[in-house]
C-alpha cells in the first residue's frame, strides 16, 4: 500500500483533484475567480511533490512503472500545466465552463502520466487513448467559433485514425511475439518482415502525435482554430509527453531493431524540420506560426533520439524542459494580446515595442531561445541535441540541421522585426497585465534565462538515469 | 590578473544600463564602464609583460578552468597568449569610442528610434561577447560568445540604422548564421575525433588523422570567414555597415569582424594545421581576391560609409592573406593588420558618422570644403585616410608591411605573384582615398549652409583622440605589439611545422 501511494502519487494526486473538481461541480459550484485559484495551488502543490518521495518499481505485474527519470519527466508536465492555467487566466477566468475545462485537462494529464509510466502495450495504448480524447473536447471550447469546432473534428478524427494503425500494429506484434509487455518484447523481436510492418504502424501513431511529417497535416488547424490555452497544452505537454514515451520504447523496447528506426529516425528528422521551416516562414496567424515552428522543434528533438544513447535521453529531457519555458512563453505572450485586443496576426504586431515592452522583450527572449540563439537556454538544448545526434558520426544529418538553424532563424526574426522595427499606425494600444499572467511570463524569461547556465539541472537529468 | 573580470564588467555594465532612469546616467555609466575595460585591458598588458619578463614560458597566462557541462567535456576555461591581449586591447579602445561617439544619440539622425538605454544596453552585450569569445578556450563557450552577438547586431542595425536597414539587418544575421552554422559542425567533428573535449589547448595536443583534417577545417576557415568577410562570403559587410549606425559600424568592423578573423587562425589554422596546409592556396587566392576586389569596387562607391565598407573588404583580405601564406613574420603581420584595421576602421565610421550628423548625407559628390566648418573632424580624416594608405608612420603601414615581408618568404612563384598582386593594391587605395579626402574636406565650399556647422564636440574629439593614439603607438613603436605577438604566432608556427 505505501509503495502504491509514493510510485503512484502524481497519478493518484492528480486523480485526487479530478475528483475534487467533479465534487464542487455537482455540488454548489465556485466562482471562477475562486476556482481558478484553488486549480492553481493544487496544481503547484502537485508540483512541488513531484521532487519528494521519488521511487523506482513496478506495480501491476509490471503493467506500471516508474523511475527517477520518469517522476522528472512528469513534474516538466506538472510544471508546464501550472504555468499554462497562469498564463491563459484571463481567458479561463472567462470561460463558463472552467471545471469542465480542468476536468478535462487534468484527465489528459493523467493519461499522459500512466502513458510515460506504462510497461505493457495494452496500458500504453489506453493511456494515450485516455490522453487524446479530452484534448479534442477541450479543442472545441471555444464554443461560438466555427473554426474551433472544425479543429476539434479535425483532431478527433486524425486520432481516431491513428490509434486505429496503432492497435494494428500492436496486434501484430502480439501475433508475433506471443507478448506485450516492454520487458519480455525486445527478447522476442527477431525483425521478421511482419515485426517491423508492426513496428511501422507503432512508429506511424507516435508521429500522428508528434505530428512528425508527413503525418503533421491536422497541426495547424487544430492550433489554429483551439483556444491559445488548448494549443498551447497541445504543442508542449502533449508533444513532451509523446516524445518521452516515444524515446523510452526506441530505447528499450526496440533496440533489437535498431537498424530499423534509425534510418526511419533520420529521414523523418530530416523532413519535419524542412517541412515545419518552410510552411512557417509564410504564416500569417501567429498560433499556424507557431505550430509550424513546433514541427521543426520536433525535428530537432527526433535529431537527438536518433543517438540512441544516455547523452540522447539527457538532451532530449533537458530540450523539452527548456521549450516548456520557450514555447509557453511565446503563446503567453500570444494568448495576452488575443485576449485583450482579439489580434491575432503577425502584422498586427507591428509597433508592440513602443507600447509593451515587457511583452516584447518576453516574446524576443523566447523566439530567440526558439532559435537556438545565446545567451537563451534554446542555445545549449539545441546544440546538445545536435551533438547527441553527432554522436552517431552522422556529419550530414547535424549539417542539415544546423542549415535548418538559419531557416528557423529567418521566420523567428520576421516576428522581432515587426515587433521591434517596424512601424505601425495603429499599434496595439497598452495592455493591462494580470498579476498571475506577469508572475508567469517573468518566470518563463527567467527559465529561458537561467536553465542554459545552471549546467546543474542538465547534469541532474543525467544523474537520474 | 583575474579574466572573468573582463566578463564582469561590460555585464555588470549593461545591467546597471538597463536600471538606470534617465539618459545622463546611462551616457554616465557606459563611459565610466568602457573606462574601467580600458583600464582593466591595460592592467592585464602591463601583467602579461610583466609574466613574460619574468620568464614565463606557459602558453597562455591567467588561466582558469570551472566545470559548466562537465559531462560534455564543457568547461569555463579561460586563459590569454598575446594574440588575446592585443585583441582585449583593441575591443576596450572601441568600447570607449564607440560609447563617446554616441554620446548625443538622441539628437542624432539614428536617435529617432529613442530607446538610448536600450542602444548602449546592446552596444555593451556587443562588447561583453567579444571579450568573452577572446578569453575562451574551449570551443564551446567560444562559440556561445561569438554567437551572443547576434541579437545585438541584429536589432542595433534594424532600429537604429539608416537606409535599407532592414533589408542589412536580416541580411547580416542570417549569413553569419550560415557562418555559425559551418562552425558548429566543423566544432562537433573535431569534439568527436579527438575523444570528447572542446579544450583548445587539449585538442592542439591530439593527433589529428589528416583526412579528418582536411575535412573539418573548410567548415571551421569558411565558418569564420564569414563573420570576417572572406570573399566571397563578404556581401553583408557593405549593406550592413552602411546601414549600421555609427557605433554599431565602429563595433562591427572594428572588433566583430576581428571575431572572425581569430577564429580562423586560432580555431581552424592552429588546431588543423594539415587542413592549414592543404588549403592554403585556395585560402591566398580568395584573399588576393578580395585585396583586389575590394580596392576596385571602393573606387565605384559614392557613399562615403559604403568606400569604408569596401575598402574593409580590401583590408581584411590582408589579414587572410597573411594566415594563407603560413609563415610565423606572415601570420604575425596578419594579426598586427587586425589590430590596427580594427582601430583605422573605427576611426574611419566615427569620422563618417561626425559628418554625416552635421551634413546629414554621406555621399561624397554633394561635400566640399568641410575642412573649414568643421577642421578637426577633417584633419582626423586626413589622419585615418593616411592610415589607410599604409603612410610610414601609422599602424596600417607597419602591418601591411610585415604581411609583404612575410608573404615574400615563400620563395615560389605563386607565392610572389599573389603578394605582388595584393600589394597593388596600394594604389588603388591610394587613389580612392585621396579622391574622397579631397571631395569632401578640400576644394571650394559646395554647400553654403555647410559654413554654419559645428566642429566636433568634447566626446568626439576624445574618442578620436584615443583611436589616434593607439594608431600612433603602433605606427611610431611598433616593437610592443610585435612582442606580444610573435611569440604567439611562433607557437602557430610550432603546430603547423608539427612539432
Amino acid at each position: 500500500m505505501n509503495e502504491l501511494l509514493t510510485l503512484m502519487k502524481s497519478e493518484l494526486l492528480v486523480t485526487a483533484i479530478i475528483f475534487l473538481l467533479l465534487f464542487i461541480k455537482i455540488g454548489k459550484g465556485l466562482k471562477n475567480e475562486s476556482l481558478l485559484s484553488l486549480v492553481q495551488v493544487l496544481l503547484l502543490v502537485n508540483f512541488v511533490l513531484g521532487f519528494f518521495f521519488n521511487g523506482e518499481g513496478n506495480l501491476f505485474g509490471d503493467m506500471f512503472t516508474t523511475t527517477p527519470l520518469i517522476a522528472f519527466q512528469k513534474s516538466i508536465l506538472n510544471l508546464a500545466v501550472y504555468l499554462i492555467s497562469l498564463l491563459c487566466a484571463d481567458w479561463l477566468k472567462k470561460t463558463q465552463h472552467l471545471a469542465e475545462f480542468f476536468l478535462l485537462m487534468l484527465s489528459a494529464l493523467l493519461g499522459m502520466f500512466l502513458m510515460i509510466s506504462s510497461g505493457n502495450l495494452l496500458i500504453f495504448y489506453l493511456s494515450l487513448e485516455l490522453a487524446t480524447i479530452p484534448v479534442a473536447a477541450m479543442a472545441n471550447f471555444d464554443l461560438d467559433k466555427k473554426r474551433s469546432s472544425e479543429g476539434a473534428m479535425k483532431m478527433i478524427l486524425s486520432s481516431a485514425f491513428s490509434s486505429g494503425i496503432l492497435l494494428f500494429g500492436i496486434s501484430l506484434l502480439y501475433g508475433t511475439t506471443g507478448t506485450v509487455s516492454f520487458s519480455e518484447l525486445p527478447g522476442l523481436l527477431d525483425g521478421s518482415p511482419l515485426q517491423v510492418l508492426a513496428f511501422v504502424f507503432l512508429f506511424t501513431a507516435f508521429a500522428f502525435k508528434l505530428s512528425i511529417v508527413p503525418f503533421h497535416l491536422w497541426t495547424a488547424d487544430v492550433y489554429e482554430g483551439s483556444p491559445i490555452a488548448v494549443t498551447a497544452f497541445l504543442s508542449v505537454v502533449s508533444k513532451g509527453a509523446v516524445a518521452f514515451i516515444f524515446m523510452a520504447t526506441l530505447f528499450k523496447v526496440f533496440q533489437p531493431m535498431l537498424a530499423t528506426w534509425y534510418i526511419m529516425l533520420v529521414i523523418l528528422a530530416v523532413a519535419t524540420m524542412l517541412i515545419g521551416n518552410l510552411f512557417a516562414l509564410r504564416q500569417q496567424n501567429i498560433k499556424r506560426f507557431l505550430a509550424f515552428s513546433s514541427i521543426a522543434q520536433v525535428g530537432f528533438i527526433l535529431a537527438g533520439i536518433s543517438s540512441n544513447a544516455v547523452i540522447g535521453t539527457t538532451s532530449v529531457v533537458y530540450f523539452v524542459l527548456i521549450y516548456v519555458f520557450s514555447n509557453l512563453a511565446s503563446f503567453g505572450v500570444a494568448a495576452v494580446i488575443s485576449e485583450n485586443t482579439g489580434k491575432e496576426n503577425i502584422d498586427d504586431y507591428k509597433g508592440l515595442y513602443k507600447t509593451n515592452p515587457f511583452l516584447s522583450w518576453i516574446l524576443a527572449l523566447a523566439l530567440f531561445s526558439l532559435a537556438g540563439i545565446p545567451p537563451t537556454a534554446g542555445f545549449f538544448g539545441k546544440l546538445f541535441l545536435l551533438t547527441a545526434a553527432g554522436s552517431t558520426a552522422a556529419y550530414w544529418f547535424i549539417t542539415v540541421a544546423a542549415l535548418n538553424m538559419i531557416i528557423s532563424l529567418f521566420y523567428y526574426l520576421r516576428v522581432v522585426r515587426a515587433v521591434f522595427m517596424d512601424k505601425n499606425e495603429q499599434p496595439i494600444e497598452k495592455i493591462k497585465i494580470s498579476a498571475s499572467v506577469k508572475m508567469a511570463l517573468l518566470i518563463c524569461g527567467a527559465g529561458i534565462v537561467l536553465l542554459g547556465l545552471l549546467s546543474w539541472v542538465f547534469e541532474h537529468i543525467e544523474s537520474l538515469q | 590578473m583575474n579574466l572573468l573580470l573582463l566578463i564582469g564588467a561590460p555585464l555588470l555594465t549593461a545591467v546597471a544600463v538597463l536600471l538606470s532612469r534617465n539618459q545622463q546616467q546611462v551616457r554616465w555609466i557606459s563611459l565610466a564602464g568602457s573606462v574601467v575595460q580600458l583600464g582593466l585591458a591595460v592592467a592585464l598588458l602591463l601583467a602579461f609583460r610583466q609574466e613574460t619578463a619574468a620568464g614565463n614560458t606557459e602558453q597562455v597566462f591567467f588561466e582558469m578552468n570551472y566545470p559548466l557541462f562537465s559531462s560534455l567535456g564543457i568547461n569555463f576555461h579561460f586563459g590569454v597568449d598575446g594574440i588575446s591581449v592585443a585583441m582585449i586591447l583593441l575591443t576596450s579602445f572601441v568600447v570607449i569610442a564607440g560609447v563617446l561617439v554616441s554620446w548625443n544619440i538622441e539628437n542624432l539622425p539614428a536617435g529617432k528610434a529613442g530607446m538610448t538605454k536600450e542602444f548602449y544596453f546592446l552596444l555593451l552585450l556587443l562588447a561583453l561577447g567579444a571579450y568573452g569569445f577572446f578569453i575562451s578556450l574551449d570551443l564551446f563557450i567560444l562559440f556561445f560568445f561569438l554567437e551572443i552577438s547576434v541579437i545585438p547586431k541584429y536589432l542595433l542595425i534594424g532600429i537604429w540604422g539608416s537606409g535599407k536597414k532592414e533589408y542589412s539587418a536580416n541580411k547580416l544575421a542570417l549569413m553569419l548564421m550560415g557562418g555559425s552554422a559551418l562552425i558548429l559542425v566543423g566544432m562537433l567533428g573535431l569534439y568527436f575525433t579527438a575523444g570528447h573535449s572542446f579544450d583548445i589547448l587539449t585538442l592542439s595536443q591530439t593527433a589529428i588523422p589528416a583526412e579528418t583534417q582536411h575535412l573539418l577545417f573548410p567548415f571551421l576557415f569558411l565558418g569564420f570567414g564569414v563573420f570576417t568577410a572572406l570573399f566571397p562570403l563578404h556581401t553583408w559587410v557593405p549593406d550592413g555597415h552602411s546601414s549600421a549606425p555609427t557605433a554599431g559600424s565602429m563595433f562591427l568592423a572594428g572588433i566583430s569582424m576581428k571575431l572572425g578573423g581569430y577564429g580562423c587562425l586560432r580555431v581552424a589554422t592552429y588546431l588543423l594545421p594539415e587542413g592549414a596546409k592543404q588549403y592554403a592556396d585556395i585560402i591566398i587566392i580568395l584573399s588576393a581576391i578580395a585585396i583586389l576586389y575590394g580596392a576596385f569596387a571602393t573606387m565605384m562607391q559614392k557613399d562615403l560609409k559604403y568606400i569604408n565598407a569596401y575598402s574593409s573588404v580590401s583590408h581584411v583580405g590582408f589579414s587572410l592573406l597573411g594566415i594563407g601564406m603560413l609563415t610565423q613574420t606572415a601570420i604575425t603581420g596578419a594579426l598586427m593588420q587586425m589590430v590596427s584595421h580594427g582601430l583605422m576602421t573605427a576611426l574611419f565610421f566615427a569620422v563618417i558618422g561626425m559628418i554625416y550628423d552635421r551634413t546629414h548625407t554621406r555621399m561624397v559628390n554633394e561635400m566640399g570644403g568641410l575642412m573649414k566648418p568643421l577642421p578637426f573632424i577633417s584633419t582626423i580624416f586626413f589622419i585615418v585616410g593616411l592610415c589607410s594608405l599604409g603612410l610610414p608612420g601609422l599602424s596600417g603601414f607597419v602591418a601591411e608591411m610585415t604581411v609583404f615581408m612575410g608573404s615574400w618568404q615563400n620563395d615560389d612563384a605563386f607565392h610572389r605573384i599573389a603578394t605582388i598582386a595584393a600589394a597593388m593594391s596600394i594604389v588603388v587605395t591610394a587613389v580612392y582615398i585621396l579622391r574622397a579626402i579631397g571631395q569632401t574636406a578640400m576644394g571650394p565650399v559646395k554647400n553654403e549652409s555647410f559654413l554654419q556647422l559645428k566642429d566636433a564636440g568634447w566626446n568626439e574629439k576624445l574618442a578620436a583622440i584615443i583611436l589616434v593614439a593607439g594608431i600612433l603607438a603602433i605606427g611610431i613603436a611598433p616593437g610592443w605589439l610585435n612582442d606580444l605577438l610573435r611569440p604567439a604566432a611562433e607557437e602557430i608556427m610550432n603546430r603547423i611545422a608539427g612539432k
